[in-house]
């Protein structure tokens, strides 16, 4: 039954959640909440049937935007919330405030009674596109209708998102070397029993991940999230020190970022020279293009989130060595 | 074909605490994880609207949008998180990752 207790406690879990990580004054504890709060956002897919989309939210949404929340956090000056800089017992400034509260408050309330209404009045059709996509899945190589909705029937939108994250990449790593104002070049060491756990972990991770991608052709699972769950090792090496930060240097790491990228568009192209339409794959092919394609796109997105993670180019002092 | 009440209400609340933090709030990094829950609001209510019962399988193409929406999401906030890096102060004690 859907309707049930537990769903109802859910998402008034959800929703207390939301309203903590935003009301709070301290910012570490913001973060950690909405850590939690991601892990139940993947409790809720779960419970709407949606397995694809709780395995994505567990690893990227829950798991690598905390990552990059908390070591956003590390590293800034205020944890807190600053109080307002000017004089605000001063009259015109309350003024003021209030009236852009206010102003931005009401619009908020008119998106929520949008919303409200739109709830009320949808009508989702019996068939509709799902039908569509069900009697189509035998002819588009794999198993699972949402990677098959994913590599096939929109793999172009799965194309400009491989487009979007390189983007992302390349933005926040061209804004240089991220500030600090201690030049001391080292951190404190793991200690040992955090190193053997790293070690110990690494290649399970790795099975793990290209087990999730083998398994999405037929059950939940897929590229993106044997992309993430890769990308959580190699932010566990990484803070760790067993692996050196990439760099983007070498040609090597800028391969493994375009890899994804490239064989999408060689696929997608490719086709066209055996007459076919773009990224129409031939029907008795699909399934092995779309596992080839589904490889390189978990090579590039996990290098992706690790760049990403990393956030920019070593500063001077610490490029001994490249 | 009943509606998941609970979540559609989860995630329009949702969607409006998260539409109100991004405007109300002062410190960046609480206005991007404002816009995250924001965003997560969206795909909630795009899920309850795939759902179809207990039995028969959901409509999968609003999970493909959600799945690609999810990533997006976190390439905005890594890049909205890297701006805010440089814009704001640093912390006086560095976090560095130990060498290998």
């Amino acid at each position: 039954m859907i309707l049930g207790l537990f769903d109802f406690l859910l998402a008034l879990a959800l929703v207390g959640l939301a309203w903590r990580i935003l009301a709070t004054s301290d910012l570490f504890q913001g973060v950690i909440l909405f850590i939690v709060f991601g892990l139940l956002m993947a409790v809720a897919w779960s419970r709407l049937q949606a397995f694809d989309i709780a395995l994505a939210e567990a690893a990227i949404g829950a798991g690598l935007t905390g990552a990059l929340l908390l070591h956003t956090l590390a590293g800034m000056e205020q944890a807190a919330v600053p109080s307002p800089a000017s004089n605000p017992a001063a009259p015109r400034f309350v003024a003021k405030r209030i009236l852009t509260n206010g102003i931005l408050g009401l619009l908020t309330l008119i998106v929520g009674a949008t919303l409200l209404r739109c709830i009320r009045e949808i009508k989702r059709p019996e068939l509709g596109v799902r039908e569509l996509v069900m009697e189509e899945l035998s002819a588009g190589g794999v198993s699972n209708p949402v990677t098959a909705v994913l590599l096939n029937f929109r793999a172009y939108d799965t194309l400009l998102e491989m487009a979007v994250l390189l983007v992302a990449v390349v933005g926040a790593w061209s804004l240089g070397p991220l500030p600090t104002s201690d030049p001391r070049p080292t951190a404190t060491a793991p200690g040992r029993i955090l190193l053997g756990l790293v070690r110990l972990l690494s290649p399970i991770i790795l099975l793990v991940a290209c087990y999730i991608l083998w398994a999405g052709t037929g059950q939940p699972g897929g590229a993106f999230q044997a992309g993430a769950v890769l990308s959580a090792a190699g932010v566990l090496l990484v803070v760790t020190g067993v692996l050196a930060p990439p760099t983007l240097g070498p040609l090597y790491q800028r391969a493994l970022l375009l890899t994804g990228l490239v064989t999408f568009l060689a696929v997608s192209l490719g086709v066209m020279l055996a007459g076919r339409d773009f990224l129409e794959y031939p029907p008795a092919s699909s399934p092995q293009l779309i596992l080839l394609i589904e490889s390189a796109l978990m090579v590039s997105i996990a290098i992706t989130l690790l760049c990403l993670f990393v956030g920019g180019p070593r500063s001077a002092p610490d490029n001994s060595r490249d | 074909m009943e509606l998941p009440i609970a979540y559609a209400l989860a995630g329009a609340i949702l969607i409006v605490s998260g539409l109100g933090g991004v405007l109300l709030s002062e410190h960046i990094l609480r206005k991007i994880m404002a816009l995250n829950i924001l965003g997560s609001g969206v795909f909630l209510l795009l899920v309850t609207f795939a759902y179809r019962s207990p039995d028969s399988p959901p409509d999968p193409v609003p999970h493909a949008m959600v799945l690609t929406g999810i990533v997006v999401a976190v390439s905005a906030t890594a890049l909205a998180l890297s701006l805010a890096r440089h814009l704001l102060p640093p912390s006086k004690t560095p976090e560095k990752f130990p060498p290998p």
